[in-house]
């Protein structure tokens, strides 16, 4: 028997530690060491019912389990073979006791379409894909079904694009199917600029067949023999999984001419990107891959009209592409059965920033940020306060307290004042700054610019230029409403979705966190403490014991003081370093 | 040469595929057949993976068991990388995190040796397409 006991940092904060050293000495204490292990896991997904216990073989799940239920379940679980009822987890739909995980609907809130293969197979083996019915859609589509019939089937399914607009794919694969020319394309954008963000590199790493095969089912179509894969030189171990994918499918005659001998012709060629979050955008795409400049241009006309070379073009993401196959495979039904009313499927979400299990999540559109943070998460790091999760990226905005409730979708993303974006979800606690966050993003906005209209190049240095003067202390409460006017200029100006939603992360933090804003300016204090022109480090007279290794250790002399006596900080020298708050043993440096 | 000419062909592949992969979980192919997956996206191999592949290699050979240890992409507890899942023959599969040389070592000596857990498990949090 095995007693595994969560070892995962929400339920360590929990006193997991203590079950486990309890659990081994009850078993000791009756001789049973040798019958029973008891063995610390990572998060079970369950912080907020934790600590966790869970007894293998027979797969019981005891939650909120304290030390001094140790001895109850060694003497009823594992001598007697009794589960011990009142720690068993309950079903808060039945309102029944669950006595196997297996059984658990809820434990598991995560559900994996796109990321189905990953983590599962050998990527660079295509016949682990064919076994897990790699190209039976592809198959299924090209004998079975004509174009119309499957965009039909994806138009029905809701599918949406996970590249950050959401728009319906099955509608943009029938416009570009309905356009006629004597060549069109098929992008895939693996461009993943969001620098949260990274699902799009996973999936080509771990499931490269499952773009190819459905960027081949788009091309049966919208009449497309040509696809091309735009893909950042940043990553070259998808590059290299890709490749090697590619080279596979031809092989085995799954890319190239007679598909399966259907008649159909596809191949699939790379295209490198050089790293610009702008040539994600997807008129610059185009531009990038035709060797010019990656400037957007205006819409229309749209890629599914004049795209690549002038001709019909359409350009999906990679996490929309992955999701195509189980679609055809399962049905639209299916499909829909599973998330809101206006956003179907699931979405992957890569959670870093303050939380415990940093990682990339898949779970049901639907689900609210508070399960994503507390129980897939495992919370705050260090049991700090959850202050604000970022969503949506350098488009997107932060999130608070009061959003965690609602349904994570498209249009409730946006309702609240930020964006799904990619899928970065970056998590603050009490200690992020959200002026600091905001020029943060700003920052990369201004970086990253194209600089092709005005607004967004100019517009943007300028906000950037406020933010900096308000973490600095110099901003004035007139600078609030300046920032809020010209954030709204630039997003009704800018020419691409660059610069219309660059100014999101300072409107959503005005929004959210106006007094934190007011403080910088009016009281000129930082409260997270993040701000270092508005700190003052000062020495606490009464806990100072004068060991000297302050002044020894600041860079600039900035500290006197008699050994054995008070020091003193000069604040006209001091350049805040920090160095003499990290020396000083008696916690007598203050920062204010 | 084309490998696959017709939707038939996939079917028939498919197939011969799965009871390949079958044969291997039900260890009938080889008695003993261990199964070990390394998660080797660009997070796993930044911390450590391919050396612990190649340690596992290395020392399963040296050690006389018969394994087949393959790689894998993301498996999504990115904090707990390098991520391994081990599958003995009779039994789920099983991740473990966290895994450098001495972890794998012990992995090999306790758990495919003789069945016995180690700590650093860590539990499945998603369903796959598969469980419905
Ligand atoms: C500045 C900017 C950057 C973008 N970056 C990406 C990106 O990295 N990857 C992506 O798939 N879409 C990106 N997009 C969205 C694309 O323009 C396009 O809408 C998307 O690739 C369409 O695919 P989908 O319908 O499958 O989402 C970006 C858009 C803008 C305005
Ligand atoms: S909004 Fe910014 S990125 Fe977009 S075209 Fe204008 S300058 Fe270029
Ligand atoms: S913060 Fe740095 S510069 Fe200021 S007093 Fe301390 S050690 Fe000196
Ligand atoms: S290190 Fe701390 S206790 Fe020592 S002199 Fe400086 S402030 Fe005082
Ligand atoms: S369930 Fe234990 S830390 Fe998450
Ligand atoms: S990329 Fe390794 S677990 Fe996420």
């Amino acid at each position: 028997m095995h007693l595994l006991v969560c070892g995962g940092t929400g339920c360590r904060a929990s006193a997991s530690d203590s079950i486990a050293e309890k659990l081994k000495a009850e078993l000791a204490a009756n001789n049973l060491q040798d019958e029973a292990q008891v063995i610390q896991t990572g998060c079970f997904g369950f912080c907020e019912k934790g600590p966790i216990v869970k007894v293998l073989p027979d797969n019981t799940f005891y939650t909120q389990v304290k030390p001094e239920d140790a001895p109850e379940i060694v003497k009823e679980h594992i001598i007697k073979g009794r589960k011990v009822e009142r720690l068993l987890y309950v079903d808060p739909a039945k309102k029944q006791k669950v006595e196997d995980s297996k059984h658990m609907g809820f434990y598991r809130k995560q559900m994996r379409i796109a990321l189905r293969n990953c983590g599962f197979i050998n990527p660079e083996n295509i016949d682990e894909y064919i076994a897990r019915d790699g190209y039976q859609a592809l198959g299924k589509v090209l004998t079975e079904l004509d174009p119309q019939q499957t965009i039909d089937i994806i138009k029905k399914s809701g599918l949406r694009g996970r590249g950050g607009g959401g728009f319906p794919t099955g509608i943009k694969w029938e416009i570009a199917s309905k356009n006629k020319a004597d060549q069109k394309y098929v992008v895939c954008n693996a461009d993943e600029g969001d620098p949260g963000a990274f699902m799009d590199r996973s999936i080509l790493e771990g499931d490269p067949h499952s773009v190819i095969e459905a960027m081949a089912i788009c091309g049966y179509c919208i009449g497309a023999s040509k696809g091309l894969v735009y893909i950042r030189a940043e990553y070259p171990l998808a590059i290299q999984r890709l490749r090697i994918a590619i080279n596979q499918a031809r092989e085995y005659g799954l890319l190239g001419n007679d598909i399966m001998g259907t008649g159909f012709n596809f191949d699939i060629n790379l295209r490198y990107g050089a790293g610009a979050f702008v040539c994600g955008e997807e008129t610059a795409l185009i531009h990038s891959m035709e060797g010019l400049r990656g400037e957007p241009t205006n819409k229309p006309p749209f890629p599914a009209e004049r795209g690549y070379m002038g001709k019909p073009t359409n350009v999906n993401n990679v996490e929309t592409f992955a999701n195509v196959p189980p679609i055809i495979l399962k049905g639209a039904d299916w499909y829909s059965s599973i998330g809101t009313e206006k956003s179907k499927g699931t979405k992957v979400f890569a959670l870093a920033g303050k939380i415990n299990n940093v990682g990339l999540i898949e779970v049901p559109m639907g689900i609210t940020l508070r399960e994503v943070i507390f129980e897939i998460g495992g919370g705050i790091k260090n049991g700090k306060k959850f202050k604000a999760v970022q969503t949506g990226g350098p488009s997107g905005g932060c999130l608070t307290e009061k959003h965690l409730d609602i349904p994570i979708d498209f249009d409730n993303l946006i309702a609240a004042g930020s964006m799904m974006g990619s899928g970065g979800m970056i998590v603050m606690d009490e200690d992020d700054c959200m002026v600091s966050v905001a020029k943060f993003y700003l920052d990369f906005t201004v970086e990253e610019s194209c600089g092709k209209c005005s607004p967004c190049r100019i517009g943007n240095k300028r906000l950037y230029e406020l933010l900096d003067r308000i973490t600095k202390g110099e901003g004035t409460l007139e600078d609030l409403d300046r920032l809020r006017n010209l954030s709204h200029v630039i997003k009704d100006t800018a020419l691409c979705g660059l610069g219309q939603t660059s100014p999101n992360p300072v409107l959503s933090t005005l929004d959210n966190f106006y007094d934190e804003y007011v403080a910088h300016v009016v009281d000129k204090k930082c409260p997270a403490g993040q701000c270092k022109s508005l700190l003052r480090y000062v020495i606490d007279p009464e806990a100072c014991v004068g060991c000297t290794a302050c002044a020894r250790n600041c860079p600039v002399n900035a500290i006197s003081g008699e050994r054995k006596k008070p020091h003193e900080i000069n604040p006209d020298i001091c350049i805040k370093c920090g160095a003499c708050y990290e020396k000083c043993k008696f916690d007598a440096i203050r920062i204010i | 040469m084309i490998k696959v000419k017709s939707l038939a062909d996939l079917k028939k592949m498919r197939e011969s595929l799965q009871a390949k992969v079958d044969l291997r979980e039900k260890g009938e192919a080889a008695e003993n057949l261990v199964q070990i997956k390394v998660a080797m996206a660009t997070c796993g191999i930044a911390s450590g993976a391919k050396v612990v592949m190649d340690y596992l290699l290395e020392e399963l050979e040296k050690r006389g068991i018969n394994a087949v240890v393959t790689q894998t992409g993301c498996m999504g507890y990115c904090y707990a990388e390098p991520t391994i899942e081990v599958k003995l023959p009779d039994a789920d599969a099983i991740v473990f995190g966290y895994v450098d040389k001495k972890k794998a070592d012990e992995i090999i000596e306790k758990y495919i040796k003789n069945g016995e857990l180690v700590d650093g498990i860590i539990p499945v949090n998603y369903e796959s397409i598969d469980d419905k």
